[in-house]
């Protein structure tokens, strides 16, 4: 067996005398990373998640004009633990970002995040806002952004052909998923007297802790 | 204002040298109120007063109802507003309070609190302002009566201005804060409060220009993030309770609820009910009661809505709304930008129907800087508001199948039809949702004869035989009859004592549209009705929703046969600007968007930016009422009932 194996395949390889005649034109040879590949780029299962405007045009990617299906990519679903991709299509604002982690770390691995528009990418154009977390990347770890105010549904559609290509890459062997040990889970943060970032708790401790020794200077600039 | 007459800190920006100078904003708070303007150069006019006000004056006496700078009455005597309400409700009829907000006027030390009552069968409202000294730092102000107990749609509003400036209202029934979380460090919309990212008072930032030296705001921080903590925080041994509160008027009945009770700021007491403990208690056993929290991820909450919801089985005994989760500050931005900068952030509010949003904030600038738009503009607009609110009635009416159980096959046909209308929108203005087409004094662009084309096949083609088809589809459809008939009752003067506004109160038998009730634009000049519809249900809500549409039809047909007349290209009354001056004053301006009535409450001290801008926004305020709506029906008719009111989260939190 291992001999045959190790022999370089001929080049006319369907017709090959030593595969029987039955299996011949419907034998095809890949790698294993690239069966499982193709079949996961082709069935996302996107989570029926919008939070702002920015939804309302993934909303109309999915209508029947843009036909998400085409990509095998329709099946929204509203519960995390069925979804593997997160499209954050809208404002990230401090009230909403605790949820959005648990939901991130809810979502079973294989994976993605897609920030949709200005907003998701990076505060857009609420920046400045005192509830607004400039961009969703400050908690959890993006594959594509898309630019935009509000993305055009094309833009949408080309973030996950972008996607598409990203998944091609992976490779078995070094996909987080199948390493030994637990899973990696974001901290939830925690909504105080403003948002804090369960992973700088120390250093916000410590700085704080500094400001209170010194008399406090005005926020006056 | 005798003594000193500091200009506000907002026209430090401004290209009058004299008044470069900003005062220190932790300034002391004054010890009183005073009588006068905000601190303008000169004193504010007082404003004329309408004969209720007169009469309001009369019985009250002067001593407590005095007139107030530029619109409206002030009432001297704080404590004696639930008086005064009761008196404008019941004997000056009018029966709603539209508006209700605040002003921090920090250089004469004071909140003003702003009312705006309202008559349902019309007219203009009566402005009702109420002063409480500014108190030091994060503290809490002087409380004011709550109107709640007599004006139910002031619910929400008190407790959004008890959120934004620390304003408490004694006699709320529910005050916590709305749109912020419990424990929150400080009062948002107050003049000295500073987000993190803060740079200056007003834009344009010297930073930006003429200089350009601008830095990324997370290099330019302490923390190097959007986020402020106060001094010797230590989030490592702190007990976090952004809900504090929320669950202890519905903990009765249910069994081994936890209770977070709030005890002054950032402290908490906490009580656990032992399960055997509160089922011991009662007589027999019943079924228990159980506290569901919908959302905010939730498919059928229109966005990140949170309905906390305790059932009795199936039944829904008590409903709390929890808002917030899209509060993108629109309001403190707002106050930064020039008068131009807003028009953008109008079409995020709600936006699904961005241009009828950028109308009610034109509008309401208009009339401060007293400029009429030009014939030709006047008509395009009325061409896109009617568009956009044919658009946007097709979106609620799928999205309102969809939370019946029709998942997305009924939405998918009326977004196609949507997106015909939004192709027109996107040709003429360049963008499919945020059109950013108004202009003080005009419209952006014209049309070309191919979009002239476009909309005249859609405007008497193609969207009246796709209304005829939606009828056919859904209004004799049992499935859809026998779920939403007699579902979500709210009778017409309880809507009316909710402040609701919009398709649903029409449906509830109360004909109150604003393009009636207090014109603007050209409405005056076409051919329609206010449909009106008396079940007050979710099925009435759906019909009136294709009455209008039919109604919206007709005024675009004749926008489109008039428009001929016009002059092609005379979109703009006067010179294009970017840099506007509105005068110093304070306007209320309204429109009827398809959610309900708009409405923008600013003030200008003169300079280039707004000195407070509020927006009233109808999906906000319908919401209070859905509490009644619901309680007393089943778990599913919930989400239909919220379905029915068409709100939209950007507009809702603002
Ligand atoms: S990027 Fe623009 S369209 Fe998208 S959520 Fe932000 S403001 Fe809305």
């Amino acid at each position: 067996m291992s001999e045959t194996v190790n022999q370089p395949l001929p080049s006319d390889f369907p017709n090959d005398p030593r595969v029987p005649e039955e299996l011949r034109n419907n034998v095809f040879i890949t790698t294993l990373d690239k069966l499982y590949n193709w079949g996961r780029k082709r069935s996302m299962w996107p989570m029926l998640f919008g939070l702002a405007c920015c939804a309302i045009e993934m909303i109309a990617t999915a209508a029947s004009r843009h036909d998400l299906a085409r990509f095998g990519w329709e099946l929204m679903r509203a519960s995390p633990r069925q979804a593997d991709l997160m499209i954050v299509a809208g404002t990230v604002t401090k009230k909403m970002v605790p949820q959005i982690v648990r939901l991130y770390n809810q979502m079973p691995e294989p994976r993605y995040v897609i920030a949709m528009g200005a907003c998701a990418t990076a505060g857009g154009p609420f920046k400045e806002g005192y509830n607004v977390v400039s961009g969703i990347d400050k908690f959890i770890p993006v594959d594509v952004y898309i630019t935009g105010c509000p993305p055009r549904p094309e833009a949408l559609l080309h973030s996950f052909l972008k996607l598409q290509e990203k998944i091609e890459k992976q490779s078995l062997r070094t996909v987080p998923w199948y390493r030994p040990g637990e899973d990696d889970v974001i901290p939830v943060p925690m909504l105080g007297p403003d948002l804090v970032d369960m992973r700088r708790a120390e250093e916000i401790r410590q700085k704080a802790a500094a400001q209170a020794q010194q008399p406090v200077p005005t926020q006056e600039g | 204002m005798a003594e000193e007459t500091p200009r506000p800190e907002t026209q430090a920006a401004s290209a009058q040298p004299s008044a470069a100078k900003p005062a220190p904003a932790a300034k002391p708070a004054a010890a009183a109120p005073k009588a006068g303007g905000h601190g303008a150069a000169k004193a504010a006019p007082l404003a004329t007063l309408t004969p209720d006000m007169q009469q309001l004056q009369q019985h009250f006496g002067e001593s407590v109802i005095a007139p107030a700078p530029y619109v409206g009455v002030l009432l001297q005597d704080k404590s004696r507003l639930p008086e005064v309400a009761t008196y404008l409700r019941d004997e000056l009829k009018y029966d709603s309070v539209t508006n209700l907000t605040a002003v921090d006027y920090i250089k004469d030390g004071y909140f003003e609190v702003v009312y705006h009552f309202q008559r349902s069968t019309g007219g203009e409202p009566l402005t009702l302002k109420v002063r409480v000294p500014r108190p030091q730092g994060n503290d809490l102000s002087e409380p004011v009566p709550s109107i709640t107990p007599i004006y139910a749609g002031a619910d929400f509003q008190e407790r959004e201005v008890y959120d934004m400036y620390g304003i408490p209202f004694s006699g709320h029934p529910d005050l916590r804060r709305i749109l912020l979380w419990e424990g929150f460090y400080g009062w948002p919309l107050r003049k000295d409060w500073h987000e993190a990212y803060y740079e200056g008072d007003t834009k344009p930032f010297d930073s930006r220009w003429p200089g350009g030296h601008h830095q990324l705001a997370e290099e330019r921080v302490p923390w190097a993030d959007n986020v402020n903590y106060p001094p010797g925080f230590d989030p490592l041994n702190f007990h976090a309770d952004p809900d504090a509160g929320l669950y202890d008027s519905m903990a009765e009945g249910v069994p081994g609820l936890k209770v977070v009770t709030k005890n002054g700021y950032g402290e908490t007491t906490t009580t656990v009910l032992g399960n055997g403990q509160a089922l011991a208690e009662e007589e027999e056993l019943r079924t228990d009661q159980i506290i569901v929290n919908m959302g905010p991820q939730h498919p059928s909450t229109h966005g990140v809505l949170r309905m906390v919801v305790k059932l009795d089985g199936e039944t829904v005994t008590d409903l709390k709304l929890v808002l917030g989760y899209l509060h993108r500050n629109h309001e403190k931005i707002g106050e930064r930008n020039t008068w131009l900068h807003n028009i953008p952030y109008t079409d995020r509010l709600d936006y699904i129907v961005g241009m009828a949003n950028e109308w009610g904030y034109v509008l309401t600038v208009e009339k401060m800087m007293g400029i009429k738009p030009t014939e030709r503009a006047e008509y395009l607009r009325v061409l896109m508001a009617e568009l956009t609110r044919i658009q946007s009635h097709f979106w609620a009416i799928g999205f309102l199948l969809n939370d019946l159980g029709a998942f997305y096959t009924p939405a998918l046909y009326f977004i196609t039809e949507r997106d015909l209308i939004l192709d027109f929108f996107e040709s003429v203005t360049g963008s499919r949702l945020m059109c950013n087409y108004f202009r003080f004094g005009g419209v952006s662009r014209d049309l070309t004869e191919a979009q002239l084309a476009q909309v005249k096949e859609l405007a008497f083609e193609r969207i009246p035989r796709k209304i005829d088809e939606l009828e056919e589809l859904l209004t004799d459809n049992e499935i859809v009859k026998a779920r939403t008939i007699g579902v979500g009752y709210l009778p017409a003067d309880r809507s009316i004592n909710y402040s609701l506004t919009g398709p649903c109160l029409r449906a509830a038998g109360v004909p109150y549209d604003i393009r009636r009730v207090d014109p603007y634009g050209i409405y005056d000049r076409f051919d329609f009705e206010i449909p009106v519809l008396y079940g007050a249900d979710v099925y009435d809500r759906y019909r009136i929703r294709v009455l209008e549409m039919r109604e919206s039809l007709k005024i675009v047909q004749q926008c489109l046969q008039q428009m001929e007349q016009t002059k092609w290209g005379d979109i703009q009354a006067g010179k294009k600007a970017y840099n506007h001056r509105v005068p110093a004053g304070q306007a209320y301006a309204r429109v009827e968007t398809p959610k309900g009535e708009l409405g923008f409450y600013l003030v200008s001290d003169g300079g280039q930016n707004p000195y407070r801008y509020h927006i009233r926004s109808s999906s906000f305020i319908n919401l209070t009422s859905l509490k009644e709506m619901v309680v007393g029906h089943k778990v599913a008719d919930a989400v239909v009932i919220l379905g029915s009111l068409d709100i939209v989260l950007g507009e809702v939190d603002r």
